[in-house]
């Protein structure tokens, strides 16, 4: 503003040494845009770690569901799990002559079990995610018609039926870590319910 | 001799297109990021392969590493329905403060003896507080309170909604908007102690339960 009175005589052009500067009209936005890629990152990374996944689970009512326990005559198997990361099966019902083997959460233990007890569910399954999977990733059938073709494969009466029981001393992960494996392993058909006393001194005798 | 200027090129480039991109995206996801206020309990969950996302309607029993239990409802006036039937089952005045202070907070783990005065509590010192968790023996079960009154409210207010959706002639999917249970433990929680919470839930007849976990790696099918 103080400069707008200094050229009176005008048309010097050159030798006017009073003129303003020309200044730059561009500022230093590299601090701006640290800032604004700082936030971005912020709220990309809380708003996808933020979201909690949930696992569906249904309870037996109270009193026991006996028909359920009934079917593992024929093809079921009763997961027993204990303090300490302990984890113990056997098929069937209990009888003094059945073995109560021991296994552990890894692949090659639970899963390997459910794999083998359930492996013809497991192929009409993985045909069914072959047939919605479609051409490039573009889902040929909707989720809903996929899980309700999904349910008679899960619910078939030869499909392998899994009984969990805890005792007092089971950690709360390790009851989510089976039912965890019984749904990868497809196994619609299971029941988390309480340990029978006969089954709670078989376990003692295996310490 | 005259020298050889070459043309001095500025290294600096125009960022105007990329710095509106990075606003826009900033933008979009301060809108659409919801901020939860700080939990007094701090719950590390198990893992498991489900993709299925937490509904937006739920009732949540949180239960920490030593078996205390939390309650959280969502849903601003069921909140205050229901801390309003609880306040009339046990015989506590709740003043309208404290219902509105009610309905924003998270969960809460105290006895109700104890809410009026941790409610008035301010956030720091509400963070910093010892919660004991909610009793639910069957002599003193009012976590089975909490629940059943919550349910109850949370039905009261799905009818009004459904009424006035009607009123307007819009479509009201009640499915959608169904209260889901929802029990988030700890991962070094005893199984007895999120039985304990289950029971609670069975004996109201209510079996169908979302386990909430984070989310892990699907093993690729062979």
């Amino acid at each position: 503003m103080a400069e707008v009175n200094s050229g009176g005589g005008g048309g010097h052009g050159k030798h006017d040494k009073k003129r303003a500067k020309k200044m730059s009209t561009r500022i230093d936005m590299t601090p701006m845009v640290d800032l604004a890629f700082l936030l971005l990152t912020f709220f990309i990374l809380t708003s996808t770690f933020n979201k909690p996944k949930a696992l569906d689970l249904a309870f037996p009512a109270k009193p026991k569901d006996t028909d359920i326990v009934d079917k593992t005559k024929a093809n079921g198997i009763s997961i027993l799990i204990t303090g300490d990361d302990k984890v113990y099966w056997y098929p069937g019902q209990l009888k003094p002559e059945s073995e109560v083997q021991k296994t552990d959460y890894s692949k090659n233990g639970l899963r390997m079990i459910f794999t083998n007890g359930n492996s013809k569910i497991i192929v009409k399954m993985n045909q069914l995610r072959k047939e919605a999977q479609g051409w490039n990733y573009a889902p040929a059938i909707a989720d809903s018609i996929f899980k309700s073709k999904a349910k008679p494969i899960k619910g078939d009466p030869d499909a392998l039926v899994v009984l969990i029981k805890a005792d007092d001393k089971a950690s709360y992960k390790n009851v989510i870590d089976v039912v965890d494996e019984l749904n990868i392993t497809d196994i619609g058909k299971f029941a988390i319910v309480d340990m029978t006393p006969e089954e709670k001194a078989r376990l003692l005798t295996l310490k | 001799m005259p020298k050889v200027k070459l043309p001095r090129n500025s290294p600096s480039l125009d960022m105007t297109p990329m710095v509106d991109l990075a606003f826009l995206l900033v933008t979009f996801f301060m809108l659409t990021a919801s901020f939860r206020a700080a939990e007094p309990v701090v719950v590390d969950t198990p893992s498991s392969i489900s993709e299925v996302m937490l509904p937006d309607n739920y009732l949540l029993v949180n239960i920490d590493k030593d078996g205390k239990a939390f309650y959280n409802i969502t849903n601003k006036n069921v909140r205050i329905a229901t801390l309003d039937e609880m306040g009339r089952r046990y015989n506590i005045k709740f003043t309208d403060q404290q219902k509105k202070r009610f309905s924003v907070m998270t969960s809460f783990g105290v006895p109700i003896g104890q809410l009026p005065g941790y409610i008035d509590m301010n956030e720091g010192d509400r963070l910093k507080f010892k919660s004991e968790g909610i009793p639910m023996d069957s002599t003193d079960n009012q976590l089975g309170a909490w629940v059943l009154s919550g349910y109850k409210q949370y039905q009261i207010n799905l009818a009004g909604k459904k009424q006035e959706a009607e009123a307007k002639k819009e479509t009201f999917d009640a499915k959608k908007l169904k209260l889901k249970f929802a029990i988030k433990a700890d991962s070094k929680a005893t199984y007895q102690s999120v039985k304990k919470v289950i029971d609670v839930f069975t004996e109201n007849e209510i079996y169908q339960f979302n386990m909430i976990t984070t989310m892990e790696e699907k093993p690729k099918a062979k």
